[in-house]
């Protein structure tokens, strides 16, 4: 017991002091999710919002051609604005990229109307150009329902029924609910966690064999009449430490910037105040047994602290997985699945966020199922500290 | 006091150590010579119970290593090979690490580590971080931190590699010191004028066993060679020969 003490002590002290380790406990783990997803929340309300609610700038050529056009389009909320002078202006300057698309309206368009000849409206555009596909579409769509308008207009006018047009009446029905919409959001929001705990205790793991027999300095410690498991046991602890530290931070972060974050024009609200940012440290917590004794695990077979950090990055990466297939597949929490380790962690924490009750058999079950596997881990990396061949 | 007995250590087809008996006596230096590869540093592995060997014994101070590994770590201290520190703590705290995992008592670390620090004469770059120390200062606090507890065996490997001729001297000062104290001093090196300059008793080791333990005149005299070079390469013949 004073051993692990000891050596947890010692560990805790010299990485407060590395830099290295520092950077990515309270920096690198805390701050990258925040930013990341305040980046991805951003450009996705960006997506979503300029669909029809924004007013699209659109320039016309020739508009004193076709003014019931043009007061069709404003209607439909499109500023037409004043643009280049001529059809050739227009292809220049699409071209170049200074307008993402132009309308010109030929000098014939009020008579072919007038004649029932298709009248022609030209719609520049650089189909190359992914960024003015959206508005493209926009004005093609506004210009196919003034078509439809005029269609429909002519039909009565003859006495024939619209509907004659519309054999067809195709209705997408929508099932998607904003809370269905952000579970992929959610699911970056609880790997950006684990991403923080791992990472605040990364330096830690790979220094507990890796790094201390680079350094030279395993074989004098393992000269000590210190049992083995206990040294092991106190490195762990101590990433575990730091892990715990890293996460708490990274929650800390999104409650304060997760206000900043335009979440209910996406239609997500958040629950994210005092109560479940300590709930979900709770939660995810002993999830750092898991990640420390794994890490520890993965470096002991390595060679050399660099080839450690290869190898742990890996075990980065290794949560995400079944976050991503449950994102994908949409699986509901169950009993079975509490058992999975960062899984389990992954559904309480979406069920937190979105209000929905706890269940407390799933809280035990996610508990003690993932502090069993970080148990199984750190004996195998007591066995392993065990060997003989980790002098390498 | 150590004794070696028929100690035997493979890994895989590499036969290591094939056979080494030896004795080292409290108050005595003793030398392991012997070229490299010969098997020095798998025998002081062995006896400092990182490695376990495949048959034979070793015994320190009636202690059997592999039975009670642990018992047999108290009663040593030992400067493996390329000894490494911690970077981001101070020597002192270096020290008083490794004194705290011997299990001293709490109120006596402070002082034992001090009186380490004065004899190994290391007070000025003492409560530094020993991030960017010179080889010979990472060897003196290597060497402090594996006194610290007043260790009756001293198992040194190769302790003046990369060491200038300064830190050599004081390094021998030392060792002679402990010799002076009662203690066990056990060293391998490579080196011979370092051997010879320095033990009362030499082991001179090849290929895995032992050719020849005897004092250096004592080895002159059985190989019949006045220089102790030259005995040396004969001593190492004669194992060619045998095996």
């Amino acid at each position: 017991m004073n051993t692990i003490r000891n050596v947890f002590v010692k560990e805790v002290t010299d990485n407060f002091r590395d830099r290295r380790t520092l950077m990515s406990a309270l920096l690198m783990g805390p701050l990258f999710g925040p930013i990341l997803f305040a980046f991805v929340i951003n450009l996705s309300v960006k997506q979503s919002l300029s669909d029809s609610s924004e007013a699209l700038d659109l320039p016309v050529i020739g508009r004193e051609h076709a003014p019931n056009l043009i007061a069709f389009l404003e209607s439909n909320n499109i500023n037409i604005i004043d643009g280049p002078e001529t059809r050739e202006e227009a292809i220049a300057a699409v071209g170049n990229g200074d307008r993402d698309v132009v309308i010109v309206i030929p000098e014939t368009f009020g008579k072919n109307l007038a004649d029932m000849i298709p009248a022609t409206v030209e719609v520049i555009t650089d189909q190359a150009n992914t960024q003015a596909e959206r508005e493209t579409r926009r004005a093609t769509h506004a210009l196919r329902d003034y078509a439809q308008e005029l269609a429909v207009m002519r039909l009565s006018l003859r006495g024939v029924s619209p509907l004659v047009m519309r054999p067809l009446n195709i209705d997408e029905v929508d099932v998607s609910t904003p809370s269905g919409r952000s579970a992929i959001l959610l699911g970056m929001l609880s790997y950006f966690f684990i991403f923080a705990l791992l990472t605040g205790g990364m330096n830690l793991a790979i220094d507990a064999t890796a790094g201390e027999r680079e350094r030279g300095s395993l074989e004098p410690l393992l000269c000590l009449p210190v049992k083995r498991d206990d040294l092991i046991f106190g490195k762990i602890l101590a990433a575990c430490l730091f892990m715990a530290i890293s996460l708490s931070l990274s929650l800390t972060c999104f409650h304060f910037t997760l206000k900043f974050m335009p979440l209910q024009e996406l239609g997500m609200t958040p629950n994210f105040g005092p109560m479940v940012v300590l709930a979900a440290f709770l939660l995810l917590v002993p999830f750092a047994l898991v990640g420390a004794s794994l890490m520890t695990l993965v470096a002991s077979f390595t060679r050399s602290f660099k080839e450690a950090q290869t190898w742990v990055s890996v075990v980065l990466l290794a949560p995400t997985m079944p976050i991503l297939v449950v994102s994908i597949l949409m699986v509901r929490p169950s009993t079975a699945l509490m058992f999975v380790p960062s899984l389990s962690q992954h559904l309480l924490l979406v069920g937190l966020i979105k209000n929905e009750p706890l269940d407390m058999l799933h809280v035990a079950v996610s508990v003690s199922g993932t502090l069993l596997v970080g148990g199984l881990l750190t004996w195998l990396c007591a066995r392993l500290y065990r060997r003989e061949g980790l002098l390498g | 006091m150590i004794e070696v007995k028929g100690l035997y250590k493979s890994f895989g087809d590499i036969k290591a150590v094939q056979g080494i008996t030896f004795a080292a006596d409290n108050g005595r230096i003793t030398g392991l010579l012997g070229p490299n590869g010969a098997g020095k540093s798998t025998t002081l592995r062995v006896l400092y119970t990182v490695l376990k060997p495949d048959s034979g014994s070793a015994i320190i101070d009636g202690i059997d290593v592999v039975n009670d590994s642990l018992a047999a770590r108290r009663r040593i201290g030992t400067l493996p090979h390329g000894a490494g520190l911690y970077p981001h703590l101070t020597a002192r705290e270096n020290i008083a690490y490794y004194a705290k995992l011997y299990e001293m008592p709490a109120h006596t670390i402070d002082e034992a580590v001090q009186t380490v620090i004065d004899q190994l004469d290391i007070n000025d770059f003492a409560d530094r971080r020993t991030k960017g120390f010179s080889q010979g200062q990472k060897t003196k606090v290597s060497l402090a931190r594996s006194l610290v507890h007043g260790p009756q065996n001293i198992i040194l490997d190769e302790p003046s590699n990369g060491l200038d001729v300064m830190a050599t001297r004081s390094l021998r000062a030392l060792i002679r010191q402990l010799r002076d104290a009662g203690k066990c001093v056990l060293f391998s090196s490579h080196v011979m004028q370092e051997v010879a300059a320095l033990c009362d008793e030499i082991v001179i080791i090849a290929e895995g066993r032992v050719a020849i333990q005897d004092s250096a005149d004592g080895i002159r005299n059985a190989t019949g060679c006045d220089d102790l070079e030259d005995a040396f390469v004969k001593a190492i013949g004669m194992v060619g020969n045998t095996a």
